[in-house]
């Protein structure tokens, strides 16, 4: 039972009064000042690295990063994408990438009783599927499969490249120079999955990247992020610990893409059916 | 966005990245080594008969040589950054070998000209006045002389410049074929014979090209082509042609008949996007009937007047069927998906940077260039090719 009965106000003379409502008043404006001080000098102070997400890929941070020590590798698990597109969304935000180009995309297998195979990929797979309305045959079996660049060992578009503009980290990627590429789009020829395009603004060779940038500071690629079935898989094959070493050494059966073309991708795929190209 | 488009192409491939400027880019290529190989056929292989053409073919080929970069330019994303393709080459890329090249033969079709030239601009230093004069005295590095034993040393050394010339036009055009051929990705390209196709179509352009402005430019001036040099040139583009067009349907039957993997995608293009620009046009109109006129101009006894007729109009036509070769190559290949489920269309647009009127303009400037050098090296000197003393 709370108790009913009232404290009684502590009577102070009219000096005693007038002292601490200065003292109160003299502490709110050094705490509104302070606060102040703080709020502007964060937004003058560069974000240091404590302000960026936490770390994604282990051991980036706080450490010299040493290119010759990581071998980076994407695992795409075909059983596990929606064909939401956030994937592709993240990609645009990331990136700006141009309307009519991906550097990313989805696309929709639909695999018909007679073997008849439809493929479509409605602006990449930017804004998700829709049912198709056009087939008028049984349908056995749908998929999604998420493509991006393949990140070659034996990278067409770096061979072709006639002044070194695209180029091969030892960590595992296919880059381009963009102050450097003269935009003769002989790269966008060579590569066999189409992930290449010429930038209608900057008119230089482009395509995905694998978010190079946001790797080095330990953080995993934006598509990955985004996934929320967790289809796109990264990381780094010498950590025995990361997920896409587990797969790659697990009993697993991985599929690249036109093997035949011996460009020996970094990009695995994860329960890829034999139609998918 | 998907007008034309037949069954999936990957989102990337909707746009075409090399357009009529890369169409253009090996035509003017092939009509620059075919031009100088018919020179080198009577410089080196001595066929008389050719004497009338060898000069004006060695200005022809280089007057195309100056417009060749043009069409590539206009196409990189970015200009100013072409030199870093001659001074940061990488040595893994085709296309970076093309500056060397493409340079070198410049500069042994310079020399060429100046020794072949070399009697004719002495002459005429000593009987020009004023500016042209100094032009003269500049093209004979201010020797104004020539003698006898200076002029059989030249002789020497054009004829061992237009022996090198040889493999250098073959490797210049087979080179650009195998820009092409090299090109994996691509089934339409991805053909070691490539280079062998661009080679022969490249001198059956340089004969066509030579065959039909000088029967234009003798029209021009009044004065009669020697029937005799034309007789020769229609034989020896019918020679051409015919390995030209052999090579072209190996190229096609050896696809068919092995029927390898990608042969389907091959056989659509060729069924679908291409069956008009190829089998009607290139094959059909200007293909079988220049085969059939050359073989009767080569084969019977036709009238001068007849010949004089002829030979520009089945010139022309082949110099029509060799542009076509050039963009159902190029186009074409670019035409098949990667997806290898679907074909994309292309537009020729009239106005654009890359357009029909920009490819015109650059096809019609060598030809420009042409008329500025005769000024300087008459094609004909003196005026009767009969009474020429090189």
């Amino acid at each position: 039972m709370s108790s009913r009965s009232k404290a009684r106000p502590q009577v102070i003379d009219k000096e005693e009064a007038r002292r601490l409502i200065d003292r109160d008043r003299r502490s709110f404006i050094k705490k509104v000042l302070g606060g102040a001080i703080a709020g502007s000098l964060l937004m003058v102070l560069e974000a240091g690295g404590e302000l960026l997400p936490p770390e994604q890929i282990p051991g980036i941070r706080g450490e010299k990063y040493d290119i010759t020590k990581r071998r980076f590798a994407f695992v795409v698990d075909i059983t596990k994408c929606i064909g939401c597109g956030s994937c592709c969304v993240a990609d645009k935000r990331e990136y700006n990438v141009p309307d009519h180009f991906a550097r990313t995309w989805i696309e929709r297998y639909l695999i018909a009783e007679d073997g008849e195979v439809f493929v479509d990929s409605p602006d990449g797979g930017l804004h998700g599927f829709t049912p198709r309305t056009d087939i008028d045959k049984p349908i056995r079996d749908a998929f999604f499969v998420p493509k991006l660049c393949n990140m070659c060992k034996e990278a067409p578009c770096v061979q072709v490249c006639p002044v070194g503009a695209t180029f091969k980290t030892p960590d595992g990627f296919v880059i381009i120079d963009y102050k450097r590429c003269v935009g003769c789009a002989y790269c966008v020829q060579a590569c066999p999955y189409g992930v290449r395009y010429i930038h209608p603004v900057l008119h230089t060779a482009d395509k995905c990247t694998w978010c190079y940038h946001r790797v080095r500071r330990g953080l995993l690629p934006a598509c990955v992020n985004a996934c929320p079935t967790k289809a796109r898989k990264f990381g780094d094959l010498n950590d025995k610990d990361s997920e896409v070493y587990k797969i790659l050494h697990g009993p697993s059966i991985l599929t690249v893409l036109k093997k035949e073309m011996g460009t020996e991708p970094n990009l695995y795929y994860l329960g890829a059916r034999q139609e998918v190209i | 966005m998907s007008e034309g488009i037949l069954g999936f192409i990957f989102p990337n491939e909707f746009h075409v990245h090399w357009s009529f400027m890369i169409v253009l880019y090996p035509y003017i290529t092939g009509i620059i080594a075919g031009a100088f190989i018919m020179s080198s056929l009577y410089h080196v292989f001595n066929i008389k008969a050719l004497k009338p053409v060898s000069r004006f073919s060695l200005i022809f080929a280089f007057a195309f040589w100056t417009c060749c970069t043009l069409p590539l330019l206009n196409h990189l994303g970015h200009p100013e950054r072409a030199f870093n393709m001659l001074i940061t080459p990488s040595p893994t890329s085709a296309m970076a070998g093309f500056g060397y090249i493409y340079g070198s033969y410049g500069l042994l079709l310079i020399g060429e000209i100046l020794l072949v030239y070399r009697k004719t601009l002495v002459d005429l230093y000593h009987k020009s006045s004023g500016f042209l004069k100094k032009i003269y005295w500049l093209l004979t590095f201010g020797v104004t002389e020539v003698t006898p034993q200076s002029l059989e040393a030249d002789k020497k050394v054009i004829k061992f410049l237009a022996a090198i010339g040889i493999p250098w036009a073959c490797l210049l055009h087979g080179y650009v074929g195998f820009i092409f051929g090299g090109v994996k990705a691509v089934h339409w390209w991805f053909t070691p014979l490539m280079p062998v196709v661009f080679l022969l179509s490249a001198s059956v352009s340089g004969i066509a090209g030579i065959v039909l402005l000088y029967v234009l430019i003798m029209k021009y001036r009044g004065e009669e082509p020697d029937i005799n040099c034309l007789k020769t040139c229609v034989k020896f583009l019918w020679g051409f042609f015919i390995l030209d067009l052999t090579m072209e349907l190996l190229d096609i039957g050896a696809h068919a008949y092995l029927r390898v993997e990608h042969w389907h995608v091959v056989a659509g293009l060729l069924a679908g996007p291409l069956n008009f620009t190829f089998w009607k046009l290139q094959m059909g109109v200007f293909s079988l009937i220049p085969f059939l006129l050359l073989a009767w101009l080569s084969l019977f006894n036709v009238s001068d007047s007849t010949l004089k007729f002829f030979a520009p109009l089945v010139s022309l036509m082949i110099l029509i069927q060799v542009i076509l070769m050039r963009w159902n190559v190029v186009i074409g290949g670019q035409l098949i998906s990667k997806s290898g489920r679907g074909y994309t269309h292309f537009h020729l647009e009239f106005l654009g940077k890359e357009g029909l009127l920009v490819g015109l303009i650059i096809l019609a400037l060598p030809l420009v260039v042409l008329y500025v050098l005769s000024k300087i090296f008459p094609l004909w000197y003196p005026a009767k090719p009969e009474a020429q003393a090189s």
